[in-house]
């Protein structure tokens, strides 16, 4: 593909999933609400990420103060790690690197479920039965989503700031009381507020990439495996732009 | 309509001048069809000529390009969402490859439109009789708690019938009911279908390209050609052409 018509297809693909999120909304509100199937769907993708969002918690705090302690040691400001550590893992390094995991796990996976109902004609054979597959299957995944993550996202801080601690009391003899004494001192609403908002966006974006790419998946064998593949892609991607929208906000209305 | 037997009959389906293309892929030329209230319906036409395309139409899963379809006296391209979806309970559509949904059980699968159709069933309670019954009748009692994994594919072909059987239709679309069978159990589906017809009064549209089934199946039969109807009449009045497109099928 050339680059003219690549830069094209992105910005035609932002326009159909735009479309797909207003659809989204209107299902939302429309009755009747699959309660029940939201609550199954909060639960598979919840449960289905707890034990990679604590590994990758666990090895962030690790390595980053790992990574920066001898630094801080060079200055004489070991003393500073807890209150360091704890806001660069609650601002930015927990919401992005659990959203990416995220997006790895639970994007591809919504993406290769409905691409595999798409071409075995399951999402077909619902709509000619008179239901609305976009509210059972789609608003259920995306609102799953979005209310998840950022439970994830504050669980998994949580256990980075656990494994952070673990090398503080092994290096220098810090203990649980004075380290998380620090951590408390030194984050403010300022840092959890925003970084908590931030992370709904994410997980709707992960949902809604995901579900877009499965929902229109192309029919043929190759057609699921693209739909995760690009979904993970995609939602990366736009986690980044998130991102950066949200910090630049952030400082506007947070920072003076 | 040629076939006299029909006149007083009363027209439930009927589809005309219905064109599609896919591109350069011309695959609907201008196809009509009429389907009577009772009848059994044979569409026949090679792989790929447009057969799954016709009658995906018929239930607004795709949209032509241009022609009319009438379906119970609605004009179906006029349609709301919500008149669409009331429409569409009476309208069965038997998938080619069944379409189970592969995450819920054979009993979840039965139960998910009915639960969806509250104006039409009520706020059932308990649907257990309904599916039961249902599923006693394609003679699957037995499989009510398996996964559609655990099915084989003529069963799945059953239970599929028995999740369009529910909603009581007045139509069934049958897209290739026994295509991936092996021929005794194709015979069965076809069997099963004859008795299904009976027990709950359905006028069926059987879109296929297997000879036996269609000759046991058929009451008047359309020849899909090149997107139009080529031929029509009974099995045996086709299988009498000179024609070599029509014998082409009877080979
Ligand atoms: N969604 C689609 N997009 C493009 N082409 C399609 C689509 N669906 C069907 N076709 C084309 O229409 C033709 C008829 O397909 P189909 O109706 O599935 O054949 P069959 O008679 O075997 O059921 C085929 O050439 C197919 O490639
Ligand atoms: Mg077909």
């Amino acid at each position: 593909m050339s680059k003219s018509s690549l830069i094209k297809s992105f910005f035609i693909e932002i326009g159909e999933l735009t479309y797909f999120a207003l659809r989204f909304f209107r299902e939302l509100i429309s009755k009747p609400f699959e309660l029940k199937a939201l609550i199954k769907q909060c639960f598979a993708i919840g449960y289905k990420s707890l034990l990679l969002v604590s590994i990758t918690g666990f090895i962030i705090g690790l390595v980053i103060t790992l990574q920066t302690r001898p630094t801080l040691e060079e200055f004489g400001a070991e003393s500073w790690m807890p209150s360091m550590v704890s806001i660069s893992i609650i601002r930015e390094i927990g919401p992005v690197i659990i959203a990416l995991t995220f997006a790895g796990r639970i994007a591809s996976g919504i993406g290769a479920e409905l691409g595999s109902m798409r071409v075995t004609e399951q999402i077909d054979a619902m709509e000619v039965s008179g239901t609305n597959p976009f509210k059972f299957l789609v608003v259920t995944r995306v609102l799953a989503a979005t209310l998840t993550l950022p439970i994830l996202v504050i669980f998994g801080d949580a256990i980075a700031l656990y494994g952070s601690y673990l090398i503080e009391n092994i290096k220098g003899d810090v203990s649980f009381q004075l380290y998380f004494n620090k951590v408390f001192n030194s984050i403010a609403f300022g840092d959890i507020i925003p970084a908590t908002i931030k992370t709904f966006f994410f997980g709707f974006a992960i949902g809604l990439v995901g579900c877009y790419k499965g929902y229109y998946c192309d029919k043929g064998t190759v057609g699921v495996g693209d739909a995760a593949n690009s979904a993970v892609v995609f939602s990366s991607m736009l986690l980044f732009v998130l991102d950066f929208i949200a910090v630049f906000v952030t400082d506007l209305f947070f920072e003076t | 309509m040629t076939n006299t037997g029909n006149i007083q009959k009363k027209s439930i389906l009927k589809i005309k001048d219905l064109r599609k293309s896919f591109g350069d892929n011309h695959v609907l030329n201008g196809f009509n069809l009429e389907l009577f209230e009772g009848e059994n319906l044979v569409i026949m036409g090679k792989s790929g000529s447009g057969k799954s395309v016709m009658i995906k139409c018929l239930v607004g899963l795709m949209e032509p390009d241009s022609g009319s379809i009438h379906v119970l006296g609605k004009n179906l391209l006029n349609l709301n969402q919500l008149e669409l979806d009331a429409l569409r309970i009476n309208i069965g559509f038997l998938f080619q490859g069944s379409a189970l949904y592969d995450s819920m059980t054979v009993r979840e699968n039965l139960e998910f439109p009915l639960r969806r159709h509250k104006n039409k069933f009520g706020n059932l309670k308990d649907t257990t009789p309904l599916v039961e019954e249902t599923l006693k009748s394609v003679g699957l009692l037995k499989a009510i708690d398996l996964m559609p994994s655990e099915l084989s594919g003529g069963m799945k072909r059953r239970i599929a019938l028995a999740r369009t059987l529910i909603l009581k239709p007045k139509i069934i679309l049958y897209d290739e009911p026994t295509s991936g069978l092996d021929p005794i159990t194709s015979k069965e589906i076809i069997e099963l279908m004859r008795r299904v017809q009976k027990q709950y009064n359905t006028s069926s549209l059987i879109i296929t390209h297997d000879v036996d089934c269609a000759r046991v199946i058929s009451e008047r039969m359309i020849l899909l050609v090149d997107g139009v109807n080529y031929a029509e009449g009974t099995f045996k009045e086709l299988e009498a052409y000179k024609d070599e497109k029509v014998r082409a099928f009877f080979k």
